[in-house]
This record gives C-alpha cells, structure tokens and sequence, in this order.
C-alpha cells in the first residue's frame, strides 16, 4: 500500500488539439478511500489509467510512496485494477482465476492455496471455488476480478474504473457495502472511478470532482454538498443540483431579482459573472413573504415535491416535504446561511447567517 | 384458432421456394445416388435390385481403403500445417493502422483464386524445366520433381493448399482477435500473466468457437479436395496422390461403374459427416459441461 502523488501531471493524447488533463497536483494519502467523480468524458478514466500506468502521461510524474513510478510498467507498479466489465479468465474455475495472479509471480503452491482460501471467504464465494468463472453472475464475476488484486500482498493500490456498472441496481448497493468492508479492514489505497454521486459519496471519504479534465474539488461528501467550489460541482452533485441563478454584486450585498442578500465579506473581483449558489433544500415557500416564482412543473419523487420554476429567466428549483401545501402564487425565500457566491463559476463567498 | 391455422399455412407458402430449392439442388439428386447405389444397370434403362452388395464391395475394396487413407492423412496433414500457421500469422497481424487494411487484402488474395487456376499455377510453378520453384530448386541442385517423385508430388500438394487456405484460417482467427475487448489484456497485465498465459487463457478460448469453424471447414475442402491435385498431379505418380475424390471420378466417369460410384459417394458423405460431428462435439464439450453445471447468467 502506498500513498500517491501527482506531480504538474498533465495529459494529452497525441494528435489531439487539447489536453485530456489539464495540469494538476496532487497528494493522496496512503490507505484512503478516494472517488474520481465526474460526467462522462471528463478524464477520470485518462487519469485512472496513467496512475495504473496502462497510459504514459505526456507531462509530469507520478509517485508512488516518493517513489517516482512514471516509467514502471503496470506489471512493475503492483497495482490491481477493477474495470468497468469483469474480466475473468474463461477456461478457469473461480479458484483458478484467483491463483492466476499469484502462479505468475512464481509463489508457491501452499502459500497461494493460503491465500486463495482467504480470499474466497473474504468474497463469499467459498461455495462456487470450483465452478467455472464463465457461469457466475456479473456481480460474483466483479468479485473475482477484486479478489485477483486482494489475493496480492504487495498491492500499492486498488483501483475501480466504473465497477459497478453492469450490476443489478440490489447488488450494487450489497458490494458497495463489501468493498467498503474490505477497505476497512486492509486499508488498501483505494480509487474509485464513477459518475455516480451515490456511490462516490457512500464510498469514498475524499471526493475529487472533476469537470473538463481538470480536478475542481476535493472534499467530504459533506464539504461537496455545502460548500461547492465550483458551480459545476454544485449542479452535479445533489438531486436536483443546485440553483445557480446569476446576480449582481454591491460592495458586502448580492442583488438577485432586486432583492438584496446580505454576504460575508465585501467581495472586490473584477470577474465577468457573478452567480448564487443555492441549494433546492434550503429554499422555503410561502404565499407572500420574498420573490415571486412562476411554477412549471411539479415532480412528485416520493418524499419530496421538486418544484420548477422561474425567477426573471433564470430556471429555479426547489424542495417542498410530501404534505406541505404549495401555496398558489408561491414566493421563494433562500436560507442565506447555505447561500455561496460564485464570481466566474468559482466560489468566493458565502451568504451571511443570523 | 380458425384464424392461427389460416397463418400458418400461408407461412408454409413462403418458405415454399426454398424447400423447391433444396429439393431440387440437393434431395432429388442425392436421391438419385442411392438409387443407383443399389442397382445394377447394363446400359439401355434395365435396373436390377442388388440390395446393399456395392457397398460392402466398396468397403471391403483395397483401392478404397487406401484412397481413404490418403485422404485422411492429406487432411491431417493440412488441419496440422494450416491451423497452427494461421494462428501464428493472426497473432503477427496488425491490430489498427494502415497495415490492418494491407495485410487483410494480401491475406485475401489466394482466396479469390478460382481452384482449377490454383492448380494451374502450381503446376508450372513446380515444373523443372520452366517453373519458379520447380527450375530454381534444380539449380541449386535439389532433385525435385512432382511428376515423378512420390514426396515432392505430396510436398508440393501440401504447399499449394498451404498457400490458398491459410489465409482462410487466418482471417477467421484475427476476426476473433480483434473482438477481445483491451480490458482482457489490460487485466492479464495487471496480473503479470505472461505471453504465453494470454494466448492460453485470454485468446485462445475467445477464439475457439470461430476456430472451430476453420477446423470444419478446413476439414471438408481437403477431404473433398478435387480440383488442385487432379490439375497438378492428376492423382499421380503411380496413384499416391488418388484422393477419394479423384478415385471416385475416375470410379463413375472413367469406368463408368455407377453402381459402385453411388455407393462410394454415399460413404464418402457419410464419412465427412462423421468426421465434421466428432471435431464438433469435441470441440464444444467444454460448453456443454458448462450450460449442465452451472446456473447464472451469460
């Protein structure tokens, strides 16, 4: 196991105009659970690949414990990966398939039945050991591909490319619960790569966003729903995401829809654009009391009631509780505490609580 | 149910043209063989019933058996050669770029060669007074010559259908090559695994079921080999390259035995058909055993 570094890291596919990965820097520590979350085409899966080292990064260096690794092959990094598909080894029985690695390696047969033994109480797949890896179900074949890296003693990381893609919406959350297990137990350096926010954040204790080949932030599931850095990270995470409604600044006051909301700090930024960041959650209704809003929809997703509308052209949503009324001509009011300032789609304030 | 039984038989209508087809290219005539197959006929129209006596004449006959065997070990010499080779070229063959296109074009080439031109070819090819091969190996003093020599005539035989078939076998592997998904290898890299443990474990088996389509078909085209060899050797010297196939002709049109031709092919058929249901269930037994044991799905 191994802490990672990203050194000015930066990627571009030859004979591409522009980089996959814009430059960045960066310091995982060893035995983390981290998600790379990000829609699809954001190079996540550009940066999983140079980090397994299946991909050589045109710029900067990658390290592992300090360790400068960029020109190790994949064999060379000892580093197990968990593609998108499972990738098991057709003619093998189960058992087979997870002494493949360890026979490559020339260790020896007791050590690698050891092994082997754990490794298939640790999945649960004591009973299908002798079965042929071909008749499992994708999520028993996903099982074995992470145990192939689980059997290995001298893994530096574990990586996930989109585990759980092709797995029946009931088993993912069972695996999501087992790998988060296993996490617990052998602090593995684990790196997550999806475009699911509910797996990156029930997975993952650091979560890197990423937007366009360039990571936007770094945080707690926590830190990414309160406090986004970047409005991108606003809108993508939280269902819906959050209301980014453009607005003026005035020295220590935001203007929206001519209505003045009190901030933090006096905001001096020459920025083109300035934006409010306000989550659907932390918007109330009422009859009379703030901004009108013109309702176009109603979305009934079971606790909730998504309420769209629009503010003078900018779309808004918000969150009644199932069994409030929606009063007819509703008004909106923002919780100016979990208000956030956006100057150039990068936060530089928040809204002043009482 | 009035209604279902009105469709269905309308359905029978238009499948009606095909079952005219097959009656008529392949029943009807194959129909005819066994009719000959166990009569006698003294010319004129006369037939007279022999009952199953060509074939037991056929298959007690010298000259059969050993036609068989030269048969047989013609294919298990070309099966043994071509398989192998074309697995080895496919592996060789460039997976992206220009080169794909080139060598899928050269690769091609031999296929589209009619069989009695192939046969032509090599047989000036190997010819020592103004063939290629044949002048080039006199030079340096090898005694070749395909007319006479009972090894050269099966050496060049096999080298010609080396060259006209291998490609078959190749295009199907690398058609099953380039199916694999790159996680496959990213996966056994990770792994360690090596050279040998790809081809063994991860292309191999996804090979296989395009695989055994070339052992099939390969199979068939050299036990039923006619043209090439009847071309070049014309079943000689002697008659150590008198395949089945050749036999058989000079058997129904040569001599004119009908009769025993008939019956001949019948178990000629019969043969191939035999030997093609072996290599099948052979090669798809892993499968069976799987669908058998184990549940789940794909």
């Amino acid at each position: 196991m191994a802490s990672i570094q990203l050194q000015s890291l930066a990627h571009r596919y030859p004979s591409a105009p522009d980089y996959a990965l814009h430059s960045m820097q960066q310091n995982w520590s060893d035995g983390g659970a981290y998600a790379l979350l990000g829609p699809s085409g954001c190079g996540k899966t550009t940066l999983l690949n140079i980090i397994s080292g299946l991909l050589r990064p045109s710029e900067g260096r990658v390290l592992f414990d300090d360790i400068d690794v960029t020109d190790l092959t994949t064999e060379q990094r000892n580093i197990a990966q968990v593609f998108q598909f499972p990738v098991v080894y057709d003619t093998m029985t189960v058992a087979e398939n997870l002494a493949f690695p360890l026979r490559n390696r020339g260790i020896g047969k007791n050590e690698i039945e050891k092994r082997v033994a754990d490794a298939l109480q640790m999945l649960d797949l004591q009973e299908r050991a002798n079965d042929r890896a071909r008749s499992l179900t994708a999520d028993d074949k996903q099982k074995i591909s992470l145990g192939r890296g689980l059997v290995r003693t001298d893994v530096q990381a574990i990586l996930f490319d989109e585990p759980l893609t092709v797995i029946d919406p009931h088993l993912k959350w069972q695996l999501r619960t087992e790998l988060k297990k296993i996490h617990q137990r052998f602090q593995h350096t684990m790196i997550y790569v999806t475009h699911d926010q509910t797996e990156a954040l029930t997975f993952a204790d650091q979560v890197i966003v990423m937007y366009e080949g360039a990571v936007v932030q770094i945080g707690t599931p926590q830190q990414l729903f309160e406090t986004p850095e970047h409005t991108f990270v606003g809108r993508f995470i939280g269902s819906p995401g959050m209301n980014v409604l453009p607005c003026e600044v005035d020295g220590s006051d935001a203007v929206f829809a001519g209505k003045r909301i009190p901030l933090n700090k006096a905001i001096a930024s020459s920025a083109a654009r300035f934006e409010l960041g306000i989550r659907p959650e932390h918007i109330t209704l009422s009859a009379s009391d703030g901004i009108p809003l013109t309702v176009t929809a109603l979305e009934d997703v079971g606790r909730h009631i998504v309420v769209r509308g629009e503010i003078e052209g900018a779309k808004v949503s918000a969150l009644v509780k199932d069994g409030v009324a929606i009063p007819e001509n509703p008004c909106v009011s923002f919780d100016a505490a979990h208000i956030n300032l956006y100057a150039d789609d990068y936060r530089v304030g928040s809204g002043r609580g009482d | 149910m009035a209604i279902q039984k009105v469709q269905n038989n309308k359905a029978w209508f238009m499948v009606m043209p095909v079952l005219i087809l097959v009656a008529i290219s392949a029943i009807i005539p194959l129909m005819t063989v066994v009719n000959y197959s166990v009569q006698d006929t003294f010319g004129g129209n006369e037939f007279f019933w022999v009952g199953t006596e060509w074939f037991q004449e056929i298959l007690a006959s010298e000259r059969f058996h050993n036609a068989l065997l030269r048969t047989l070990l013609f294919s298990g010499l070309i099966l043994a050669i071509e398989i192998p080779l074309g697995i080895l070229i496919a592996l060789a063959m460039p997976k992206r770029g220009w080169g794909v296109s080139v060598c899928l074009v050269l690769m091609a080439l031999p296929l589209l060669i009619p069989w009695n031109v192939v046969g032509t070819i090599w047989q000036v090819f190997g010819r020592v007074d103004i063939g290629l091969l044949g002048h080039s190996l006199a030079s340096l003093g090898i005694d070749y010559n395909y007319t006479q020599n009972n090894l050269d005539a099966w050496l060049t035989l096999i080298l010609m259908d080396v060259w006209h078939w291998t490609s078959l076998v190749v295009l199907l592997c690398y058609s099953g090559l380039v199916s694999i998904p790159e996680v496959y290898y990213q996966a056994a890299r990770i792994d360690g695994a090596s050279r040998w443990a790809v081809f063994r474990f991860i292309q191999l088996p996804k090979i296989k079921r395009v695989l055994l389509i070339a052992v099939l078909l390969r199979f068939m085209d050299s036990f039923m080999i006619y043209t090439e060899p009847f071309v070049v050797t014309g079943g000689g010297p002697g008659n150590i390259t008198t395949f089945l196939s050749i036999d058989l002709v000079q058997m129904a049109v040569g001599q004119f035995d009908l009769g025993p031709a008939a019956a001949m092919s019948l178990i000629y058929f019969l043969i191939i058909l035999l030997v093609c249901w072996v290599f099948y269930t052979v090669m798809t037994s892993y499968d069976n055993d799987e669908q058998s044991n184990g549940g789940g799905a794909q």
